[in-house]
């Protein structure tokens, strides 16, 4: 017993983590450190101006947009509530849409497999298109508007939403979905019995955390011809008119981040 | 009456899990499945209520063969089979009530039960299910607020709101301690005797098998090994179906403790 003892102390400590894998994350570290550095040098080099320029230009942007116009702001409240109907109406026709689908990509509830393979990949495809894309190929079929917008937007959260809804399916617990089966539910009320009850909060949580993001991308898909506050900030933009478009970024500012807020209190109350 | 008739049942992926099973219960039955762990005791148990099919022979419960069920004979089975789960399989985020309201799913209809627009009778039912396991007093509490014992006395008042024939309990005391354990054989026990609902369990531990069973069968390796009543029962009996000597762990023991 002694002899075993005297042999672990002090000579020999173990590190926690085998050298070998010191020695390759040492290595990954280096070769990310160095393309940082090189990739820092490159885009200066193409700037011109380098950082120096950059600053002086800053300060000749800063100069043009301010004092923002404040006059503006009551013309300013049509096309922002336009901008949130935008998010909001997107927001609820996904998260209606998401319920099908999320539990068709579900692989613990959809057992079938071609079924959960094909609304698998369906999501996956839904997820490559970026919203600007969405939008300027909608803003073409059915013209300037928010129809569009809301279009675009749909399809986009809809990518998000339902692959965060489904994984959240794919964690729930199966016990008590087996113990519904076996009373004699039908496939219906084994959901909503068994289902239902433990993904609720998240999926609550999701839909706000999806609207969220919908209120930032709905101003910037206006920007591209989808209505509201984005198509407002462009417009000015183009009339070279900097003091209004500063009070239109101020507005769109104060806004995202009171939803953000309420939006970030109402989830925690959630969990 | 529930018959296993020359049933076998092969998984998917090759191992037997039930091997000519020739069985017969009567009703009103208390009958305790013993044998080690991957016995086949719960195959035996979960093709009586087909959560999984055996594939071959014939299963009779009530002189109608079950294996050829699905869809709405399938359920209709499963409402009069109640089954009791070792991790009494609540939702844990509903409450008590609602959580033994779910016993009449297989009762009403689809648009009835989401709407949550249970009779008078059912709610009352539940509620005197509740009360024969002495747990009303918890009807509003979330089930992940209740102790394992408690938790497996509410799936025992789901259970009896399901008004079955028959109740299947796989190894409902595996994850209590021993007073506990007594106390939900002793349930199980009482709802046999006074309601007449043939009653299997599965049980690992010896000593509690010899005290609450009427007739005990054994299993090992997919196969029934023993089939009797209990005063057929010996240790030696025990040391055959588990094909070793009887250890410790093989026993609950705290009878008199609770
Ligand atoms: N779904 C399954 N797929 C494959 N093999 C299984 C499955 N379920 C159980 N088995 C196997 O069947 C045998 C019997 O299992 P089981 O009925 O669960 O035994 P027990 O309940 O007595 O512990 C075991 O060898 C087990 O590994
Ligand atoms: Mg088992």
């Amino acid at each position: 017993m002694t002899k075993e003892n005297s042999s672990l102390t002090p000579k020999k400590v173990p590190s926690i983590y085998p050298s070998r894998t010191k020695k390759q994350v040492t290595f990954i570290f280096l070769v990310i450190l160095g393309i940082y550095l090189f990739s820092m040098y490159w885009t200066q080099r193409e700037m011109v101006g380098g950082i120096g320029g950059a600053l002086g230009n800053m300060y000749t942007v800063i100069e043009k947009f301010f004092p923002p116009n404040f006059a503006v702001l009551p013309a300013l409240l049509d096309p922002m509530i336009q901008t949130i109907q935008m998010a909001i109406i997107a927001t609820t026709v996904a998260a209606i849409l998401t319920i099908p689908l999320a539990i068709l990509s579900a692989q613990n509830v959809t057992t079938f497999k071609p079924i959960y393979y094909v609304t698998k990949t369906f999501l996956n495809l839904l997820r490559t298109i970026p919203d600007l894309v969405l939008a300027v190929i909608f803003v073409g079929l059915f013209g300037i508007g928010l129809f569009p917008g809301i279009l675009a937007l749909v399809i986009f959260s809809l990518g998000i939403l339902a692959k965060l809804v489904g994984e959240t399916i794919e964690s729930v617990d199966m016990n008590p979905l087996e113990a519904m089966r076996a009373s004699g539910g039908n496939p219906l009320q084994v959901i909503w019995y068994a289902l239902v009850p433990q993904v609720l909060p998240q999926y609550t949580s999701l839909v706000l955390y999806v609207f969220e993001i919908n209120i930032r991308a709905s101003v910037v898909l206006g920007y591209v011809g989808a209505g509201g506050i984005g198509l407002i900030l462009n417009q000015q933009l183009g009339f070279y008119n900097y003091p209004n478009a500063m009070a239109i970024i101020i507005v769109i500012f104060v806004v995202v981040i009171i939803i953000e807020y309420i939006s970030n209190k109402l989830r925690e109350a959630l969990i | 009456m529930i018959e296993f008739k020359d049933v076998n049942l092969v998984y998917p992926n090759g191992t037997q899990g039930l091997k000519n099973v020739n069985v017969k219960i009567n009703d009103g039955e208390f009958v305790v499945i013993v044998g080690l762990s991957g016995a086949g005791k719960s195959t035996f148990i979960r093709s009586i209520n087909r959560l999984v099919t055996p594939t071959s022979g014939s299963l009779l419960i009530d002189d109608e063969d079950i294996l050829k069920f699905h869809g709405k004979d399938l359920r209709k089975l499963r409402t009069k089979t109640g089954m009791i789960f070792q991790n009494y399989n609540l939702v844990k985020r509903s409450n008590v009530l609602k959580n033994v309201l779910a016993g009449r799913l297989g009762h009403t209809g689809t648009l009835r039960s989401i709407l949550n627009l249970y009779s008078k009778e059912d709610i009352s039912l539940a509620y005197r299910s509740l009360q024969r396991v002495n747990i009303d007093e918890k009807i509003y509490n979330r089930a992940d607020e209740l102790s394992g014992g408690q938790q497996q006395r509410v799936s025992i008042a789901r259970v009896l709101t399901q008004q079955p024939k028959y109740i299947l309990a796989d190894e409902p005391v595996a994850s209590l301690d021993p007073p506990t354990s007594h106390q939900v054989m002793t349930y199980l026990r009482k709802v046999n005797k006074e309601d007449n609902i043939t009653t299997i369990v599965n049980l690992h531990f010896i000593d509690m098998a010899m005290e609450y069973a009427d007739r005990i069968i054994g299993m090992r390796a997919g196969e029934v090994v023993f089939d009797g009543p209990v005063s057929e029962v010996s240790e030696r009996t025990f040391e055959e179906i588990y094909g070793r000597s009887i250890r410790e762990d093989d026993m609950r023991g705290g009878a008199n403790e609770s």
